[in-house]
């Protein structure tokens, strides 16, 4: 590590840069936003969209911002006339190859795509293509992949290949016939998925979409809670989507401290739980063989003499709690706490071993 | 975590997980990361594609063993052996690290005298492992400038888990590899909030942040803010409740969301115990083998639907958020203070974060933490005041025990506390598969994990398959000196000659009818991966 720092002009606003920094990087430090499509933080720069052209004073091509690196007293305008035409020209290009969607996608408001087209105003008419007709793939309990609606940005092969190392899908045949796919176009199954939903969270589009949350209410409309894993001790965070009390998908967290947006299967796709209907929806007393509903005030003013009274028999410290690494810090201390002034005894253990 | 916190003072991983990916060596030692820590696989993985080199010791063909620059094959049960046997490779070659060795530990000459035994002859025939990949292992973790190490239950299941993580502590120190960015000692916890539940939680001889009951200064300090007096005797830990259970001398138990009947190993003898309590109240989320047991089941409130924090292996607090409604209406905490206010004790919280305020008035590590500092990127203890920015790298220029030195404790390999032999000739090892988690209540009730890994398999190599004529997908009975269960067979290369592999995450095969009853004696963890089985078909 070099302790150079460089000077650089963006959009006429000086920031100080070190060697290897990206334009791209170099822009966001001073909070001057370049559309991007192919990249994703996660991922290594990669170049494949050249929506994020800018232009640099001395250089007669405009640059792709997320793949060229800054150099001593660069002078970069990332918004100028010529470059606008160009981006929507490639937006243009985009979209004559795209379905007209929009209005029952599932990435509606949630979509890069949409929102660039918003903003350079195309919508695709002005190329008349080829299109895909290609059918929507399902054939797995999490994944959706729309290929019609793919922009081949090549994010979901990326990630899937550098970030997890699953090689699940590559891009698979040439020209106007290319798309990422599974190898031999297989269905997805533990064999060759991890069901990371890595890619999902990564395509800029609707092409790729959580299975299992799809129809359940759009980006807009989910109120998202920021909350951290309750499986592993990693500690990811993730954003769970809630609607009408329900939690209807968890959605990556970028920035998150440990885990930037990344999840495992249990993280992402292991919510359902919240809601089932196994759930345990009221306390329980035990009846001879039956477990009978009770209300809260039935079962612990129950609980409180039972304790009391094996208290008062046997003394103390023939009685116990056992708390578990599931329960929250608060949780756990308040165990810790309850059984010492409570119970009057230290018995009191937690499963925290493994 | 009592060997991390012999060796350095704290029970607790040195380093950060953001800062795997800059290692230049990293060493995994018992952990199947990218299955039991997926998102910590990834770092590692980052750091692969950035050139570091990797070091897997593990019994088992995993996913990272493929990668490695160097894999340990070891046989189970021989941390110990595997590791005084590197030492002794650094120590032949002058790769040790003579000045931190000097300046920052002590003990080194006990250490120095017992890795004498441990030739690389010795341990190849204690191991298996052949002496060139001990010795490329070796130069490679000493010579590298940033190396660390991550290890897992792989080390501490076993009844000398304790040992295991002292001899890695041993490994570390002798290298200087700690107390640096990049370097360290991580240990991968399994659930969620190990770390959370052992800092602040319930110990029959300690109170909340490993504060010794025996002290009367501490005492005072609870007593003061509790408002009771406590009793200074140590209670009992759990498994010597339910031995005083079946005694018929422990008489109630209150069971806060754990699954003990399923996830305890030599599980006849928990039922046994369950069954012989007057009174067992178990608050959980979903009915379990456990809540079989109860007089009266409480409702849980999941993770979704109350405030509170979690804290992750790398000892970072960090927020969870109430979603939604508990499905019952009240979420575990409530429930602890109303049924104290009932019994005549009062708790009056209004919220978690009150119950933060109470932690970091009496926990040191946890005195700078507040909910309102707790933002989106959580606080890594220890975090001694509110100013303290949080620890990323621990023991920097001292270590957490008293006088600032870490301390080498020479040891000898001790194996399994059960062999395989005759008529259970193999050897038993448990853990996780990536899509499920511990007694499965939850992966379970999630429509999509469950179609995919639907049951409990058994893996086995391909030479004890055909030796035993069981064929892929065959159901076989597999039995240890304690119970039997029938389970399906998966063939496999993961696994070798004599060594079988189960998970538990499903009600259907109590895989814990199986595991052995030893223990680590000073942390009682149970020894989850030895046990030796009979396979038939
Ligand atoms: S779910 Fe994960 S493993 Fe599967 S294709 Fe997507 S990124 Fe790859
Ligand atoms: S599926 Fe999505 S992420 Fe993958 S190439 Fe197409 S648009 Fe990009
Ligand atoms: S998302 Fe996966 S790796 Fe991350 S904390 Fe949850 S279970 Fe662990
Ligand atoms: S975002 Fe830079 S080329 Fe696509």
């Amino acid at each position: 590590m070099s302790d150079t720092k460089w000077k650089v002009t963006i959009n006429g606003i000086e920031v100080e840069c070190v060697p290897h920094e990206t334009i791209l990087q170099a822009a966001k430090k001073v909070g001057v936003k370049i559309p991007t499509l192919c990249h994703d933080d996660r991922l290594e720069p990669y170049g494949g969209c050249r929506l994020c052209i800018v232009h640099v004073k001395g250089v007669p091509r405009p640059l792709p911002a997320c793949t060229t690196p800054v150099a001593d007293k660069m002078d970069i305008t990332t918004d100028t006339d010529s470059i606008r035409k160009i981006r929507a020209n490639i937006l243009e290009l985009l979209l004559s190859n795209h379905p007209n969607d929009c209005m029952r996608c599932e990435a509606t408001g949630d979509c890069t795509l949409q929102d660039l087209s918003y903003e350079y105003k195309v919508d695709g008419k002005r190329f008349e293509g080829e299109q895909w007709d290609l059918p929507l793939r399902e054939d797995n309990p999490f994944i959706t992949f729309e290929p019609n609606k793919c922009v081949l940005c090549g994010r979901c092969v990326r990630i899937c290949n550098e970030v997890v190392m699953a090689g699940t899908i590559e891009i698979s045949g040439r020209g106007f016939d290319s798309i990422p796919e599974t190898s031999f176009k297989k269905p997805r199954t533990l064999d060759n998925c991890e069901f990371c939903g890595q890619c999902v969270s990564t395509c800029p589009t609707g092409a790729l979409t959580d299975k299992r949350g799809r129809g359940k209410g759009r980006s807009y409309e989910l109120e998202k809670v920021r909350t951290t894993c309750p499986y592993c001790g990693t500690g990811c965070n993730f954003d769970l989507n809630v609607k009408d009390g329900k939690v209807v998908k968890v959605t990556s967290a970028l920035d998150a401290p440990v885990n930037h947006g990344n999840l495992c299967i249990k993280g992402r796709y292991g919510y359902e739980f919240i809601h089932s209907f196994e759930r345990i929806q009221t306390p329980l007393i035990r009846k001879g063989d039956k477990m009978v509903t009770a209300s809260w005030d039935e079962a612990l003013d129950f609980i409180a003499s039972k304790f009391k009274s094996l208290i008062k028999k046997y003394g103390e410290n023939a009685v116990g709690g056992y708390s578990s690494a599931r329960c929250t810090n608060e949780e756990n201390f308040l165990l810790a706490k309850f059984i010492r002034t409570v119970f009057k005894t230290n018995n009191v253990d937690n499963c925290a071993r493994v | 975590m009592a060997g991390l916190a012999t060796s350095f003072g704290a029970g607790a991983a040195s380093n950060s997980f953001n800062q795997i990916g800059d290692a230049d060596t990293i060493f995994v030692i018992g952990s199947n990361t990218t299955e039991g820590h997926p998102i910590v696989s990834l770092h590692v993985k980052k750091a692969l594609r950035k050139g570091a080199k990797l070091i897997v010791a593990d019994p088992r063909k995993i996913w990272l063993a493929g990668k490695a620059n160097v894999w340990l094959n070891q046989k189970p049960g021989t941390n110990i052996a595997l590791l005084n046997g590197l030492i002794h490779i650094i120590l032949k070659k002058g790769l040790e690290n003579k000045d931190f060795i000097s300046k920052r530990t002590e003990g080194f000459k006990e250490l120095k005298e017992k890795v004498q035994e441990y030739d690389p002859e010795t341990v190849m025939k204690i191991t298996g492992v052949p002496e060139e990949c001990l010795v490329e292992a070796a130069y490679t973790y000493a010579t590298s400038k940033k190396s660390m190490i991550l290890y897992g239950l792989g080390v501490s299941e076993h009844r000398t888990g304790t040992e295991g993580a002292i001899a890695i502590a041993n490994l570390a120190l002798v290298c200087g590899q700690i107390g640096r960015t990049s370097t360290g000692v991580n240990t991968l916890r399994g659930q969620n909030n190990v770390q959370g539940a052992s800092d602040l939680g319930p110990y029959p001889n300690l109170l909340p942040g490993y504060q010794q009951l025996g002290d009367p200064a501490v005492r005072a300090r609870f007593e003061k803010i509790w408002d009771v007096p406590i009793d200074p005797e140590p209670g009992l830990k759990f498994p010597h409740m339910l031995d005083a259970a079946i005694s018929k001398k422990m008489k109630g138990l209150f069971i806060l969301g754990g699954d003990q009947a399923h996830t305890d190993p030599n599980i006849h003898k928990v039922w046994k115990a369950l069954g012989s309590l007057e009174f067992l109240v178990v608050q959980d989320l979903f009915h379990t083998e456990t809540t079989k047991y109860a007089d009266v089941i409480l409702p849980g409130a999941s993770f979704a639907e109350k405030d509170g924090t979690f804290t992750n292996g790398e000892r970072r607090v960090q927020r969870i958020r109430k979603a939604v409604e508990p499905v019952a209406g009240m979420a575990d905490w409530e429930v602890i203070c109303k049924l104290a206010n009932k019994m005549g004790y009062p708790m009056k919280y209004n919220h978690p974060s009150e119950i933060m305020k109470e932690i970091a008035s009496l926990v040191p590590n946890y005195a700078g933490i507040s909910y309102e500092r707790l933002g989106k990127d959580g606080i890594q203890w220890p975090c001694p005041t509110k100013d303290h920015p949080g620890t990323t790298v621990m023991y920097e220029n001292v270590f957490a025990r008293p006088g600032g030195l870490a301390r080498f404790v020479a040891l000898d390999q001790i194996g399994p506390g059960e062999e395989t032999d005759k008529e259970y000739p193999y050897h038993l090892i448990t853990g996780r598969v990536r899509e499920h988690y511990n007694n499965g209540s939850m992966t379970r009730r999630s429509p999509g994990i469950k179609e995919l890994v639907p049951e409990e398999l058994i893996e086995i190599s391909p030479s004890d398959a055909k030796k035993l004529n069981i064929s892929d997908g065959e159901f076989v009975k597999v039995s240890s000196r304690r119970g039997k269960v029938t389970v399906k067979a998966k063939v496999t290369d993961r696994s070798p000659k004599g060594v079988v592999f189960m998970a538990f995450h499903h009600q259907k095969v109590l895989t814990n009818v199986l595991t052995s009853h030893h223990r680590d004696p000073y942390t009682d963890t149970p020894e989850y991966k030895a046990a030796a089985v009979k396979i038939e078909r």
